[in-house]
């Protein structure tokens, strides 16, 4: 009885943790600028992985590898923040600003739509120049 | 089910080449190695040969995208245009891949069980390991024992590149003047500091646990030398080159990367001393398999400090020249 009700809720954490993924990683493709794609990229990285290596968890038992899960479930709850707080960081140091700013042609939100270049990629070849 | 997990890999790492080769971007085109090493890793995780995808995930999508960005960071990110050599490059390139392919025409079906890599010396590594090296992980067995030579070959090979390294880029300038701070290194980063301050004795733990455990499981020399010099090399993004000096000095970490392949090298002589051939462990202590477990213990050692000093050297080499260029812009 415990056991399949384990084996449910592992398989609903990972059914959950891959729609996260996908959303994260669809959401790093059609995002208009570099922030929202950050936090895209960073929902994947906190929640996704978090929700996996929970319902990898429960399938494992008690044992060495529910050990090595719990140290690497620790080690991304400190790196991901960091790695997202880094890169929010960088960009704001780079002066890397929401879209549609500097330029008059580019309307904010509209990046994907207008030409073929990302916004982004001008606001960062802009910010090289710095 | 393997199969299109395979054939997926396959593809993506096919992707990940071309668009490489493509793209004019260089940064794009780091990021798109370590993306890489992770798809090679994980394709070798799939064919089961765990110790080479860890190796491959730590090397190539690690430490390598790291020292490249380094480079960038010295030369620049922009590619620059030569159609000349490009033309050059793309004739040498064709040439080689079809060298390759004509070369693999000649090799056995993959996985044909009458390979010969199935059938010379794989059978008798396999059903002797135990007995003879008694250790439970085989690739450590053949990789530290049977094949020792070709390992201290490949040591040696990281050290000349570490000494290629230093021959062009550390002989020069020692007493730069010092006022250039890494970027990191301003109070504001505060999260960044606190962050790589936490995690970098769980990295160094991590490095001493895959050293010490590769004859159980996967891990050795390689992997840990360079999980290794990721703390180091974390701590000085962090906290900037001299924090970093303060505690390893330059000098140190050279003659460590001499010491390891003076280790290496000192076992197999031991070898011959105790009556045995080169890098025969056997002779090493009163028992046999106790001589293989002490010689694999030393060897892995002397490959963890040379990959670890080596990695530190072409790092800290890369930021010394880039804190160099720095300081010449701000004189300018």
């Amino acid at each position: 009885m415990i056991e399949s009700a384990v084996s449910v809720l592992a398989a609903m954490m990972l059914g959950l943790g891959s729609f996260f993924m996908i959303s994260g990683a669809l959401g790093i493709l059609r995002f208009p600028d570099f922030y929202s794609r950050m936090h895209a990229a960073s929902m994947t990285d906190t929640l996704g992985t978090y929700l996996i290596i929970g319902g990898l968890m429960f399938t494992a038992g008690w044992g060495l590898p529910l050990f090595k899960l719990t140290l690497i479930l620790v080690f991304i709850f400190f790196t991901s923040p960091t790695a997202g707080h880094a890169l929010a960081k960088s960009a704001q140091l780079s002066e890397l600003r929401l879209g549609g700013e500097q330029s008059g042609s580019a309307k904010p939100g509209a990046g994907g739509v207008h030409s073929d270049q990302h916004p982004d990629s001008r606001d960062l070849a802009r910010a090289d120049r710095v | 089910m393997e199969l299109i997990l395979d054939i997926t890999l396959l593809s993506l790492l096919l992707v990940t080449a071309v668009y490489i080769a493509w793209t004019r971007d260089l940064f794009a085109a780091v990021m798109l190695a370590g993306i890489y090493g992770l798809l090679s890793a994980s394709f070798f995780m799939s064919m089961g040969a765990v110790d080479v995808a860890f190796t491959e995930a730590a090397v190539g999508a690690g430490i390598s995208p790291l020292l490249m960005l380094s480079t960038l960071a010295i030369c620049g990110r922009a590619q620059r245009a030569n159609p000349q050599r490009a033309i050059l490059a793309l004739i040498s390139v064709t040439v080689v891949g079809l060298l390759l392919i004509s070369a693999t025409l000649e090799m056995p079906a993959f996985g044909s069980p009458d390979a010969p890599a199935h059938l010379h010396v794989a059978p008798r590594y396999l059903t002797d390991s135990m007995r003879e090296i008694g250790i439970p992980n085989v690739v450590t067995s053949v990789l530290a024992s049977y094949r020792a030579f070709d390992t201290l070959g490949e040591v040696v090979v990281i050290f000349t590149a570490g000494l290629g390294v230093l021959s062009l880029l550390g002989l020069q300038g020692e007493t730069l003047p010092r006022q250039v701070q890494s970027p990191m290194a301003e109070p504001s980063h505060l999260v960044l500091r606190v962050v790589g301050k936490v995690l970098v004795p769980p990295i160094m733990l991590f490095a001493l646990y895959v050293q010490f455990h590769g004859e159980y499981g996967p891990g050795g020399g390689f992997q840990a030398g360079v999980i290794f010099a990721v703390g180091f090399i974390l701590y000085s993004l962090v906290f900037g080159l001299d924090a970093v000096e303060r505690i390893v000095n330059r000098s140190l970490v050279q003659a460590l990367a001499a010491l390891g392949v003076l280790v290496y090298g000192t076992v197999g002589v031991l070898g011959i001393v105790s009556g045995r051939n080169y890098l025969d462990y056997s002779g090493l202590a009163g028992d046999s398999v106790t001589g293989q477990h002490l010689g694999i213990i030393a060897i892995e050692l002397g490959v963890g400090i040379t990959v670890a000093a080596v990695m530190m050297l072409v790092f800290f080499v890369f930021s010394a020249q880039l804190v160099r260029g720095r300081v010449v812009q701000h004189a300018s």
